[in-house]
């Protein structure tokens, strides 16, 4: 939202008039101050790209960047799917275990003799229904969002344990093993499939009704209810939604490592993906947001990483040094729209 | 209080403008630590009486005007606050590109040498903000605040100028309720610390909750004031009325020609507990008013027939059809609409276009296959209703949360007659709105009842109620009580209302 008084003061003056060239170059400025916003994170982004590239000279090369959007693609599927959660003001802290278990699935499905791709619909599957089940108990059980999925966030990790025989489940002769280590016109499956997710996100969101339901349930719930919004169906799609997101990170995440562990894999997935759409300049009591700022900021997430490894920055630094560039670009882009953006 | 020597006495007070005498007469006293209301109708003379206590205006000579007895001249602003005299218009006048501190010290600012000392404004000024108990720092801009916030600034203006009589002119009217409730305990605080207060209101649950006197303006005489136990709506309204207000609530619709042809009936409609048993009818192009004092149980009523809150008994018949109305989406697909009385917290999404808003409603009608969006069609109702609502807004791209009270009012509208509605029920429809804004909301529910729609208009608002409405519904503590304006019942008058509304007329029998 642009400055209240600014525009309204603007709009007074040029409205009562309805002088059609003032009115269209005004709209014009308010499209393209919306862009702005959406991409507010963007120079943050392109400036560490420039960092690294100084410090390792190795960083814009098209094999690293390659790498870098293969490291983001999977952050990117699930904070896709985060993004519509918090857009409704809600928060989803059982991605990172879904994926696990969906993973899990996805490999023991794959063992079945002739029919392994099945182990792909299958974990899509377990996914969406995780996800329903969270949907279900915050719309109509009315339970709060973040209760819920840290609830699942536990129960659904020992699900994965269980599902997997709480051992590391292999298959070297894995049928979909080119999602997660093929090509396709030169850049990997993963970004490709990361890319369609963000695409049909936009398409949701911007171009479908339920996505402007999406924004009227986050910006003012007790409207959409006196509008005729169905709430519920809407809480549930965006919970059903994120959880076939981490179905398909799942798939993604065990077709790049043959293999799925119920304890280990995914942990802490979910922050990332929060991350990635706080930094995308969503508002986290819901309403205001774009899809577009979340693939930024998936992508700054994964540069921080590939980055600092090209530099030579020990593990340890590096989590210091995430954190605080996270802190930092928030706060910096607040600063930047204050009085604008409202948190 | 009693006992204490007035702290303003405006006495003989005239104003002749060029052909027009719009005070003669006046005198109004008022004592330090107590609430004192001034009422009367739009024109009656009040504003031009505060602004001559302001020096705005200057007085014709004869009239006298003693600040804790002693007469004084006010000839500007300046003397005015020179005196302790702070006015908090309607029009709030602020400086929304500037600091809190810095408005309300404005030509007072604090210097070191030649330099503007702000460290030493913002302390001077967070004082006072703190004594009120806000919520902002001194060194905010007022763009970032909403509107009741500024209200604040503005009183903690008059605080920091040591003003020792305070005018707030409608300072309730674009507040929600939440918020007119907190304004209401400032008030009672700064009484407490020995504020006089002169606060002008058209609304008579305001005025019952907090003033202690009300003096009463009609037509620029003073009309007289009135104590304690004696105020009562029904003496305020016989003071106020006496006006003809047929002009500015022109019906253009025939409120007889169809009175027989009942479109829409309630029975029985009730949740148990702030509303029992009502049952009424509505005709078509009918406008029927239904009035009662706050807190009655009019929005209740509103919200149980549109399915917005659970119901433990009534039913609602459209068109001799039973509706089976469990959650507003019923009622909206049935062709029954409510605009609600909270248009920000209840019923616009700020961040959202006016597009967006005025189509929310009916985007699945006009969507393609799939739910996806028609954005053509949004894009054609945006501009229709823009036009035919004369919305002020350059584009439909705008965020509604930017538009002023009576244009976002405007746009709520005309998403409910997107909808095509057979029954509208408005909650308040002119709260928060100005006086041109107004007259339009009126001639649009005239022309909807023209065209056949029943109109249900809930109003605290009797002048209101009585210009715009055919028939009226009274309610008291959850009941309808009474019925005035149909057959075999009592005329329209604010009079009638009233003594329905207070159960005067109960205890009379």
């Amino acid at each position: 939202m642009t400055s209240p008084n600014e525009t309204s003061a603007g709009l007074q003056a040029t409205g009562v008039t309805g002088a059609d060239a003032a009115s269209q170059s005004l709209q014009r400025r308010l499209a393209w101050r919306s862009t702005l916003q959406a991409l507010g994170m963007l120079p943050v982004l392109i400036i560490l790209g420039v960092v690294f590239e100084l410090m390792s000279g190795r960083f814009m090369s098209f094999q690293n960047l390659s790498i870098v959007m293969q490291q983001a693609s999977i952050n990117t599927v699930l904070a896709a799917g985060m993004t519509f959660v918090i857009l409704t003001g809600g928060i989803d802290l059982s991605v990172g275990s879904i994926l696990a278990a969906a993973a899990m699935v996805a490999i023991l499905g794959s063992l079945i003799p002739e029919w392994g791709m099945l182990g792909i619909p299958a974990a899509l599957l377990a996914g969406l229904g995780l996800g329903l089940v969270n949907g279900a108990l915050i719309a109509f059980a009315k339970l709060p969002p973040f209760i819920v999925t840290l609830g699942s966030l536990t129960a659904v990790r020992g699900l994965a344990r269980l599902l997997g025989g709480d051992t590391t489940q292999f298959n070297p002769q894995l049928p979909f093993a080119f999602i997660g280590n093929g090509t396709l016109f030169g850049l990997p499956w993963l970004v490709w499939i990361a890319f369609a997710v963000v695409i049909i996100s936009w398409f949701i969101l911007r171009r479908t009704v339920l996505g402007v339901h999406i924004y009227a349930v986050g910006g003012n719930p007790d409207a959409a209810r006196l509008t005729g919004i169905k709430v519920w169906a809407v809480l549930l799609f965006v919970y059903a939604f994120s959880g076939l997101a981490a179905g398909l990170g799942g798939v993604m995440s065990a077709a790049r490592l043959f293999a799925a562990n119920g304890l280990q894999l995914g942990q802490s997935y979910e922050l990332d993906a929060i991350a990635a759409v706080i930094l995308g300049g969503t508002s986290f009591v819901g309403g205001i947001g774009s899809i577009w700022g979340t693939l930024i900021g998936a992508l700054i997430i994964a540069i921080l990483s590939n980055g600092l490894i090209l530099v030579g920055v020990s593990d340890i630094w590096q989590f210091i040094i995430k954190g605080l560039v996270i802190i930092g670009a928030v706060a910096l882009d607040r600063y930047r729209l204050k009085g604008s953006a409202r948190t | 209080m009693t006992g204490s020597s007035p702290i303003l006495e405006m006495k003989d007070i005239s104003k002749t403008f060029p052909g027009v005498k719009a005070l003669t007469n006046v005198s109004l006293t008022v004592y330090p630590g107590e609430i004192h209301a001034l009422m009367g109708e739009n024109g009656a003379g009040k504003s031009t009486l505060m602004k001559i206590l302001s020096g705005a205006y200057q007085a014709d000579p004869g009239g006298e005007i003693r600040i804790n007895g002693q007469p004084v001249t006010i000839d500007g602003p300046l003397t005015a606050r020179h005196h302790g005299i702070s006015i908090i218009y309607q029009e709030l006048s602020l400086a929304p590109n500037l600091t809190v501190a810095e408005n309300m010290l404005l030509g007072r600012e604090h210097k070191s040498g030649p330099m503007v000392d702000r460290r030493s404004m913002e302390k001077a000024c967070q004082t006072v903000l703190d004594r009120l108990g806000v919520h902002f720092k001194a060194s905010t801009k007022v763009s970032e605040l909403s509107m009741a916030e500024r209200q604040l600034v503005e009183i903690a203006r008059a605080l920091i100028a040591n003003s020792r009589i305070l005018v707030m002119d409608e300072p309730t009217t674009s507040l929600s309720s939440r918020e007119t409730e907190a304004m209401f305990a400032l008030v009672r605080q700064l009484r407490a610390e020995g504020l006089a207060i002169i606060y002008i209101s058209h609304r008579m649950a305001e005025i019952y909750e907090l003033a202690e006197r009300v003096s009463v303006l009609r037509d620029g005489s003073y009309v007289g004031t009135l104590v304690g136990d004696e105020i009562s709506a029904e003496r305020l309204v016989q003071m106020m009325v006496g006006r003809d207000l047929s002009s500015f609530y022109k019906k253009e619709h025939d409120a007889h020609q169809s009175r027989g042809r009942v479109m829409f009936a309630v029975r029985n409609m009730g949740d148990g507990v702030r509303v029992h048993d009502c049952s009424f009818e509505l005709h078509e192009g009918e406008v029927l008013g239904i009035a009662g004092l706050v807190g009655a149980g009019r929005t209740e009523l509103a919200r149980l027939i549109y399915g917005a809150d659970p119901r433990t008994s009534g039913e609602v018949f459209l068109q001799g059809k039973h509706l089976s109305i469990h959650k507003p989406e019923d009622a909206i697909n049935s062709g029954v609409v409510y605009l609600t009385e909270d248009r920000k917290h209840l019923g616009l999404f700020l961040d959202l276009t006016v597009r967006e808003n005025v189509n929310i409603s009916v985007l699945n009608r006009d969507a393609r296959p799939g739910g996806v969006l028609n954005l053509k069609a949004a894009k054609q109702r945006a501009a229709a209703a823009i036009r035919a609502l004369s919305i002020r807004v350059a584009g439909d791209v705008v965020p509604v949360g930017s538009l002023s009270g009576g244009n976002q009012q405007k746009v709520l509208l005309s998403r409910l007659l997107e909808t095509k509605p057979k029954v509208l029920i408005l909650d308040e429809p002119t709260r928060g709105v100005d006086i041109g804004a107004k007259s339009e909301i009126y001639r649009l529910i005239d022309s909807l009842a023209r065209n056949g729609v029943g109109v249900i208009v809930i109003s605290s608002e009797l002048p209101e109620i009585v210009g715009i409405c055919d028939r009226v519904l009274v309610m008291r503590e959850g009941r309808l009580e009474g019925e005035v304006g149909g057959a075999g019942h009592p005329p329209v008058t604010q009079e009638n209302i009233i003594t329905i509304a207070t159960g005067v007329r109960e205890a009379a029998e």
